[in-house]
């Protein structure tokens, strides 16, 4: 620190925090913070090596992949499946996020409608998809059913939060000029904003299906249909070639879903 | 006919945009109105069909006072006004023949709009007017690949599509070069007599202003500071509208006493909303 007067004047960076001592004290917190955190779980190295043989063994069961017809049925039901949810759930969710996104944008909404709106969304995305699948299950019934009602759930949350934002950023002045025809509120949406962001709305659409299919193997896990179930049958029945193929399966069909969301999204833009 | 009085607009920033402007516009004259940046020219002519709202005055259409109106009344009177765009306001990604149409849109029920279903002889008309305005063969180029002439011209079109009984044009040569904006002034000036309908324009460019007005008015501050033709805008009047000079003895006392009491009406009125 150039404290004392000298010829050449010198110049620091502003720090984010309110002067230097409060930077150090931030450090130092976070630091101790990670060594008591680390202790308290009781992570030491022997636990890592004793971890690391038996996930080997563990990899070694898995080779060869299993490819016989009987488990490639199984397989190939319930990618099916899987698939089959995340389309039912995006449409289902972006029908569902339409009106809660023009709710949720303020330039549009009346203060009382736009807490409704980030209400809605909000709730929607405290959970993860995995707390509305247990639920579901619980209402429902173990199945497919189980896991669109999490998917669209939570697509809820993404797709009219992230519209929302789209509508807040619409020129004002293609809406006014509607407005000023003696357009209705409605038909003022319908030609002065929908057009604004029917790109985003495709853009998004995709992006949550492309989410959606990966979300819809994991759902599985707690009976909420799809791939997801297949896997964890097989772990627990000590299966770990076909629960490879599986895995090997679902970085394909997630590979798939993100190629062509990246092309159509490319497409739009 | 279009009779403002008093027209007063104070923002919630307390910005004093209208200090009591009042004006009247009849038959098919072309009034300009003039004024240098922030002297609260658009302020002006979004009050009148109350896309900003005034805080005080009066605007009267045919005998219809506007200021009071909400709802589908308030849609109904704005389907009576044209309003024409500095920035054109197209739907950009909309095509020529939608944003044409939707100077309809008051006339058409929503699901309607929706499929893009307009009745009558809406469609027919949109074609003619498309001509008129020089874009024939445009109906089905998106608003976004037109030049800012055409685009101007399309806003133009969707206006005079709403059959309105007063064009309101807020600087509509802005965005333009100047022989585009002499093209636009002329077509405005040309509906004017053809549909026999005034025009009320916002205008930057006194020289237009002069050309193609019957009447001018010079807004300074948000107060009326001029009206007349335009072989009175002589240099004193330039003078008073531009650079706030004082305004000369013989007409001095009458208009300054006239200011006044507009400005002392606006306190009031302000003091009795305050309160």
């Amino acid at each position: 620190m150039a404290t004392e007067q000298s010829d050449t004047r010198s110049w620091q960076r502003p720090t984010a925090f309110y002067n230097r001592y409060v930077k150090w004290a931030v450090y130092v917190v976070i630091g101790a913070f990670l060594l008591w955190s680390a202790w308290n779980m009781r992570i030491s190295p022997a636990r890592a090596a004793q971890g690391w043989t038996a996930a080997a063994e563990l990899l070694g069961g898995m080779f060869p992949p299993e490819f016989t017809p009987f488990k490639t049925d199984l397989l190939i039901q319930g990618l099916i499946e899987s698939l089959a949810m995340s389309v039912v759930a995006t449409i289902i969710g972006v029908i569902l996020s339409i009106p809660v996104a023009f709710m949720a944008a303020e330039n549009i909404a009346p203060q009382p409608v736009y807490w409704v709106g980030r209400g809605i969304i909000t709730v929607s995305r405290a959970f993860h998809e995995l707390i509305i699948a247990i639920i579901a299950v619980k209402a429902v019934g173990i199945g497919a059913l189980a896991g669109v009602i999490a998917l669209s759930y939570k697509t809820v949350g993404f797709f009219a939060k992230l519209l929302a934002e789209d509508i807040e950023d619409t020129d004002a002045g293609q809406m006014e000029a509607v407005e000023a025809t003696g357009a209705n509120q409605t038909q003022t949406m319908l030609f002065g904003v929908v057009p604004q962001v029917m790109p985003r709305v495709v853009g998004l659409t995709i992006y949550r299906w492309d989410i959606n299919i990966r979300h819809s193997t994991i759902v599985g896990i707690v009976g909420a249909g799809g791939i997801g179930s297949t896997l964890l049958n097989s772990f627990d029945k000590y299966d770990y070639d076909f629960f490879l193929t599986i895995v090997l399966a679902i970085i394909a069909i997630v590979m798939v879903g993100e190629f062509v969301s990246t092309y159509i999204r490319g497409r739009i833009q | 006919m279009l009779s403002v009085t008093d027209l007063q607009k104070t923002y919630s920033s307390g910005d004093e945009a209208l200090k009591g402007v009042s004006l009247e516009v009849t038959g098919n004259e072309t009034v300009a109105v003039i004024g240098p940046s922030g002297a609260g020219k658009s302020t002006f002519i979004r009050c009148i069909n109350r896309l900003t709202e005034p805080s005080g005055g009066s605007v009267e259409l045919d005998g219809l006072e506007v200021t009071d109106l909400s709802g589908k009344k308030l849609r109904n009177a704005r389907r009576d006004m044209g309003m024409i765009f500095q920035e054109f306001n197209l739907v950009e990604r909309l095509t020529v023949m939608e944003n044409v149409l939707s100077g309809r849109l008051g006339y058409v029920s929503t699901w309607e709009a929706f499929r893009r279903k307009f009745g009558g002889d809406d469609v027919g008309r949109a074609y003619e007017v498309l001509d008129r305005v020089g874009l024939e063969g445009h109906e089905d180029d998106r608003a976004d690949e037109l030049s800012g002439g055409q685009r101007q011209r399309v806003g133009i079109a969707r206006a005079i599509l709403q059959r309105p009984k007063i064009l309101l044009v807020d600087e509509p040569t802005s965005s333009l070069d100047p022989e585009t904006s002499r093209a636009v002034m002329e077509l405005l000036t040309e509906i004017a007599a053809d549909d026999d309908i005034p025009v009320l324009i916002n205008i930057h460019e006194v020289n237009l202003a002069e050309e193609y007005a019957d009447r001018i008015v010079g807004l300074r501050n948000g107060q009326k500071v001029f009206e007349g033709t335009p072989e009175g805008l002589d240099e004193t009047a330039r003078g008073q509208i531009y650079r706030g000079e004082e305004i000369p003895e013989e007409t001095g006392p009458k208009r300054s006493s006239a200011e006044e009491t507009a400005e002392d009406a606006a306190t009031q009125e302000g003091a009795l909303r305050r309160g």
